[in-house]
Order: C-alpha cells, then structure tokens, then sequence
C-alpha cells in the first residue's frame, strides 16, 4: 500500500486561534487591497470594447503604446505574451467598428504585419445585468446550501460554516486577483464557480465523518471528535487536491491564453481551499458550537494548548480498540504491525 | 454470477454501447475537412445530435440586440412581439447564407445572434438593422427568355453580387421589366420587376388549422387601400402564379383561383409548422421595433483554433497524469476508477451530443469540476477501503464497507453542487448557463460511474475469490 501520509494525529483545532488572525488579516489586506488597487474588471462587467491583436513579430510594448495615441481615445493596453496584446477601452459606448478602424490604422504604422483575434463590444447595461444575475444566482446558492446542510446535519451552524468557508476561498481567489491586477472576465467567474462547488465539496466530506463519529462514540467531546475526522480524512483531502492542483498547473503552464487565467484563478482557489478545510471550516464549528452552548465549556477550551495534549492519549486508545471490540485479536496485531512497518 | 450483479452489467454495456453509438457521429463529423463540412452545413446536412463548439472554440461571431420596446404597439404582449422579431432577424440573416445560425431570446428584451465562422458580421448587421419589405410580385417563367435566363442560373453559383443586386450576365437575359427571386428551397423564379401590392398595406395574417382540402391555411386581410389594389392585381392575373416575397426571397407562391380583395388565403399541402412560419412571416413584415446591437464579439478562427488545441493538449496530458498517478498510488483500485472515470467522459459526451449540447471554455470548467469530483468519491472510496483492510477484513467485507461508507459523502456533495448547478442554470446567461449544464450532466454521470460501475466492477472480480485487491 503507497501512502504519502501514515495515519496522522495532529491536534488542529490547537491552532485555531493562529488561522483565525491569519484569515482576519487576509481579510483586512483584501479590503485595502480592493480600495486602493481595486479589481480589474474586464469589459464583460464595465460594458466597453476590445480589440485583441496578435503580431508576426515582438514588438516593443511602449512602441504599441506610442501608436496608440493616435486614436485619441483613453485606451489601456495589456500584453498576453506571445506577441499578443489586448487595447481596451472601458466604459465606453463609442461603435466598435469605429473604434477597431482606429486602432488598425494606428497599429498600422508600427509596419509590423498581424491579425486581429478578437475584437469585442459590450454595452453597459449588458455588463451590469450580468453581475447583477451572478449575484442573485450565488446568493441564491449560498442560502440553498445552508438549508440543506443544516437539513443533511441538522444542525445550522453546520451549514453555516460551511458557507464561510466558501466565501473565504472566493474572497482569497479575488485578493489574489487584486494583486496580481489579472482581468476578471466571464470565464474568471466560471473558475469562482467552480472552486465554490469544490469549497463545498470538501467541506461536507468532513461534516460528513464528524457526523459518522459522532454516531460511534457519542460521548467524545466535539474538539476530540474534530480532530480524529480531520485527520482521519487527511489523507484524502491531500489526495484529490493533488490531482486536482497537478492537473491545474498542467493547464497553467500548457493550456493556452484561453484558459491561462482560468487555471490560475482554480488554483489560488484549490490551495487555498484545501487550508480553508482543515482550518476554518470545523474550528468555525467548535468555536460557535461552544459559544452558543454555554459559557463554562468556552471558558474550559480557552487553554486549547494543555487540554489537547491530555486529549491525545485517550483518543489514540479509542482506535486501537475498536478492532478488539469486533472480536478479532490478530488483526489488532496485523494494524500495529502494518502502522510500524510504513513508519 | 447472481442475477442482480448480471443485471447491472447487461445495464452498463447497453449504455456504454448506446454511449459509442451517439459519440460515433461527431467522430465522422469532425474528421471531415474543414471545406467539406461548411459546405454540408449550408445546404443543411449537418448530421443532428452532434456536440457543437462554441463561438470561443470555433470563431465567429455573436450579437445580442436589444428590442425598444417603447416603440411597441399598445395592442402587442411582449411575448408576441419578441417571438416575431427573432422570426424576421432569422430570416434576414438565413439569406445571408451563413451555416449553423442560433438566434435565441435571452431575459425580457434582448435577442442572441450567433454566427459561428463568420469573422466579420458587418454585413449581417446591416441586414439585421434593415427593413422588412413584404412584396406580391406575379411570376412568369413561362417566356423563352425565362427558361433561357434559369438554365444559365442553374449553372452559376451565386447571381447575386455583394449589394443584393443581379450580376450583369445574368440581368441582360431577361426580358424588359423582369427581374428574378431565390425561393426558399433553392430554385429560381422569374417574375415581374415592380410589386404592385407591398406589406405595408396588409392588414393581418393568421393560421387556419384546417383549410378546404384538409391541410392548414394561412389566411390574410388588406386594409382599404390594399385591398383595391390586390383586387386589381389579382383580378387580371387568374390562373397565375403570385410570389410571395420577403426581404428578395419567396416564401410560396400560390396559383391565383379568383379574384381576391380584402380577404385572401394561401392553400397548399403545408405542414402545420410550415404554415404557422409563413404566418409569421407574413405578419411579420417590419420588425415590431427597432433593434439595437448592445453586445458584439468577434473571434478570429486563429484564436478559436488555438484555444481547442493548446486546451484540448492541456487537458489530455491532465487526464493521463491524473490516470496514471491513480494507478501507481491505488494499484488495481487505481485502474479500476481510471476506467471509471474514461468512462466518466464517454458517457458525459455522448449525453451532451444527444443534447445537440454546445461546448464553450466554461462548459468545459464545468467538466473539469464534474471530473474532480468523480476523482474525489473515488478516493473517498478507496481511502475508506484501506481503512477497513487495515482492520483485517475479508475482501468482501472491505468493499462492501468502503461503498456504505463514503456515500453518504458522496451524494451530499454530488447534490449540493447539484443545487448550487440549477441556481446558475436559472439565474446565469450564455456563459455561466453553460457551465451550469456541463457540471449538472457530469456530477450525474459521475454518480453513476464513480458508484455504480466501479462497484460492479469490484464484484465481478470478487466472483473469481480472490485473496486480495491491491489498494
């Protein structure tokens, strides 16, 4: 059997407090982040015209540049590599056949021979009634999946944290956007949709085996139960991410300019969300679970540190005895022997 | 084998059998020379039931026009109105004589033109923006000069130059006052040069289920000003044929039985479907307000070729790493959910081929998610398998341990991405519909080759007892 974890027994919820100031503190840059930089939000929201070129041979961007200003208009020129370059020209209504006549000519007099790939214009009620229906489409799914969740677990919180996560890998893909000032266009958004569903995804796999524990051993404490599901899907988790963000960087590097942007964006994403799994979604649980129920059990998790390492021990035994309890002695011998052996 | 276990294997080879059998077509479809296949497709004999390439895939073009409708009459729904304008815009743009055309209604007031191949629509805009002309013309092929003028059509290819206008070789046959129309199916007609009677003076037109000789009519009515005139044109016309034309094409052209003033009726053995079009066309005769181009893309076919090339690579090489690395990590468990997933894509193209679905670059974000989560509960199963064989268990008891295990993860997330799949299905436009689509059809076929067949698969091997399955 190849395995790339041995059974683990890390105690995450130890650490909540240090992923709960790193996503504090994420959040806070973010929000710098949109004020002062802002998003790039590419003509399928603003509503303007595009004009996308691609030169036989390179040329330099400040050259590009130069020509440009022969148009007049107040364009913003960005490059796709392989000698293709984007002008744009946001917000604006003007026809665009006029303005891509003005862009040729301008372009003409660079002498450098090239083609046109893709010259688009969107009005700006077009863009505003997509981000409009997005909105209403991801709002609508994120209340959907708080039902269900809470009908599935039942229990609210559940779904709730749920949705947290999932928000806190869309806003992390958008810091990320922000920072690197990539254009978000319409397939930025199907990314954003993906990674959503993956976000859910994850999350449930875990709820899904706290819920199985706690039908085992209904008296372990809800940190103790967290904790062995975590780790009990560790594997897992670090498993279908790796595919998944293999497979990713396979269309990052090779997948064209088409879906450039498009794997970069699952991939902020796939990370991200694999970290947003282990660390916010279930300590979310505990903490709201415990600050809900009653003070006194708050007050008792407050020194995560030293109750955890009194915790292991106990948790351990429980595992090894469960093969005993379904009365078969070797194969506790078999599990020890086979644990020993990948160590 | 038990019974159960024979029926679900008699299950899977129908539907992968009925899985080769739609896909097939693509493959010959797609194989064909670029040439060969626009040619098939503007003379309409592009095979149904195929999977199409988006615009972003192919190039082309697409324009979304927006219907004022402040300039509707009081007395027409905005439903009746938007269904008449994508008849007219579709007919218009038919003559323009491009391929696979999809004109589709999107929200309230807004119409989607799509024209896959074609790079520059300028000249289809110009036809969108234009008028409808409804015109009577009398037909006379009946002349020498006529038949002499339609042989030398015949052997041409196109009579028309760019304009609209007949070329020269063509005008210079034909008798003083004549002048020729292309028919809807592709033939000729000659018929006289100035209309007598235009669209401007019909009053109405609407269907009759059932006309004199069983089959549906079309019946029409002047105003007082047409009807005089259609009673002249008609009344020194008996027994003739009279074109009735549409923007230069004639949509029929019926024998004149009588006289006919106010109140007319175009018989025929038409199809109910035929006769509600030419209703509409009829009625149709100007757009029912003026349009407005408030989107356009242009998409070279460079671009498009090299999106599906450098894409399709991409995802190839993902699809075998991902296949190996489950194989090496999983040995036979791994094979066995590497077949599952293969099977995962048949399945998903041949649904969408059935579909006639479209492919675009977000469809495919919506394979790629499907695909990851087929992946996931496949691990999910696995993983939970080793669980249970570290325990010691039989064979059997191991897998059967696994499956119960990991599926209540499995339909809880295969379905709350399911829900998450219908609100972008119901809310999205264009692009995110078809992301919506592509991850909805996936996360079922995964459910049903991630699950069901791998299991299957399982208990096949397990009718030989083997010792052991390599996890």
């Amino acid at each position: 059997m190849m395995t790339f974890f041995p059974k683990t027994n890390i105690d995450f919820l130890k650490y909540r407090k240090v992923y709960f100031t790193v996503s504090t503190l994420i959040f806070i840059f973010g929000i710098i982040l949109f004020f002062t930089k802002g998003l790039n939000m590419g003509i399928d929201f603003t509503g303007g015209t595009l004009v996308q070129v691609k030169f036989e041979q390179p040329v330099e961007m400040a050259a590009i540049r130069d020509a440009l200003t022969q148009t007049g208009n107040e364009s913003d020129l960005q490059s796709y590599g392989d000698n293709t370059y984007a002008v744009r020209e946001k917000g604006s209504e003007a026809d665009i056949a006029e303005v891509q006549a003005g862009v040729e000519k301008a372009l003409d007099t660079l002498n450098v021979p090239y083609t046109v790939q893709q010259a688009n214009f969107v009005g700006p009620a077009v863009g505003q009634d997509m981000a409009e229906r997005a909105v209403w489409a991801i709002v609508l799914s994120l209340v959907l999946i708080i039902i269900y969740v809470a009908f599935r677990f039942s229990n609210i919180l559940w779904g709730t944290s749920g949705v947290v996560a999932l928000f806190h890998d869309l806003f992390v893909m958008a810091v990320a956007f922000a920072l690197t000032q990539r254009e978000i266009d319409l397939v930025v958004v199907a990314a954003f949709l993906t990674v959503a569903g993956f976000s859910i995804n994850d999350t449930i796999v875990i709820f899904d085996r706290i819920r199985e524990n706690m039908r085992l051993t209904p008296r372990a404490s809800l940190a103790e139960l967290i904790n062995r599901s975590i780790n009990e899907t560790l594997s897992r988790t670090v498993i279908t991410s790796l595919t998944v963000v293999g497979s990713l960087f396979i269309l990052y590097f090779f997948g064209g300019e088409a879906l450039n942007s498009f794997a970069f964006a699952m991939l902020v994403g796939c990370i991200c969300g694999v970290y947003t799994t282990i660390a916010l979604t279930t300590p979310l649980v505990y903490v709201w679970t415990h600050g809900g129920e009653n003070k006194e059990a708050a007050v008792a998790t407050a020194k995560p540190a030293r109750k955890a390492e009194t915790e292991k021990k106990p948790v351990e035994k429980k595992e090894d005895a469960k093969p005993a309890a379904s009365g078969n002695g070797p194969s506790k011998k078999s599990v020890r022997k086979s644990r020993r052996n990948r160590r | 084998m038990s019974k159960s276990l024979a029926i679900k294997w008699i299950v899977i080879i129908v539907i992968l059998l009925g899985s080769m059998a739609l896909i097939y077509p693509n493959y010959s479809w797609y194989s064909k020379p670029e040439a060969e296949r626009t040619k098939l497709e503007s003379l309409g004999n592009k095979p149904q039931r195929l999977l199409n390439l988006g615009l972003d895939l192919r190039g082309g073009s697409s324009l979304l026009l927006e219907l004022d409708v402040t300039k509707l009459s009081d007395r027409e729904p905005l439903n009746e109105a938007m269904a008449r304008a994508i008849e007219i815009i579709r007919n218009r743009i038919d003559q323009y004589g491009v391929g696979e055309t999809s004109i589709t209604r999107q929200g309230d007031k807004w119409i989607l033109v799509q024209l896959p191949g074609v790079a520059n629509p300028a000249a289809a805009e110009a036809l969108i923006g234009k008028t409808a002309m409804l015109e009577f013309h009398i037909v006379k092929n009946d002349t020498t000069a006529a038949e002499k003028a339609i042989t030398k059509l015949e052997s041409m290819d196109e009579p028309y130059d760019q304009d609209g206008a007949l070329k020269p070789e063509i005008a210079e046959l034909l008798p003083e006052g004549y002048t020729i129309f292309r028919t809807k199916d592709g033939g000729y007609n000659l018929v006289d040069k100035t209309a007598k009677v235009t669209g401007a003076d019909l009053d109405d037109a609407h269907l009759t289920m059932y006309g004199e000789n069983g089959y549906p009519e079309v019946a029409f009515s002047f105003n007082a000003e047409g009807a005089k005139k259609f009673g002249q044109l008609t009344g020194s016309n008996i027994g003739k044929q009279l074109a009735i034309v549409l923007d230069n094409t004639i949509q029929s052209a019926p024998v004149v039985q009588s006289r006919i003033t106010k109140e007319g009726r175009i018989s025929g053995t038409f199809t109910l479907e035929e006769a509600r079009q030419l209703t509409i066309v009829l009625k149709a005769g100007a757009l029912p307000a003026p349009v407005r181009i408030i989107e356009k893309r242009t998409i070279g076919p460079t671009l498009g070729e090299d999106s599906i090339k450098s894409g399709l690579s991409a995802s190839l090489y993902a699809l075998v790493a991902i296949l190996l690395f489950m194989m090496i990590y999983y040995k036979w468990a791994g094979f066995i959910s590497d077949i599952a997933l293969v099977l995962n894509l048949v399945l998903l193209m041949a649904i969408m081929s059935y579909f006639s679905a479209t492919l675009t670059l977000p469809g495919i974000a919506g394979i790629i998610l499907s695909l990851a989560m087929a992946i996931d509960a496949n691990v999910l199963i696995i993983e939970r398998m080793r669980e249970e064989k570290l325990l010691g268990k039989p064979i059997a008891t191991i897998i059967q341990l696994g499956y119960d295990k990991a599926w209540s993860a499995i339909i809880d997330s295969n379905l709350t991405t399911i829900i998450v799949g219908c609100c972008l299905l119901q809310f999205g436009t264009g692009p995110v519909k078809g992301f919506a689509v592509t991850l909805i059809i996936g996360l079922v076929v995964s459910l049903f080759t991630a699950v069901f067949v791998t299991r299957a698969i399982y208990e096949l091997l397990l009718t030989s007892n083997p010792k052991e399955i390599s996890l």
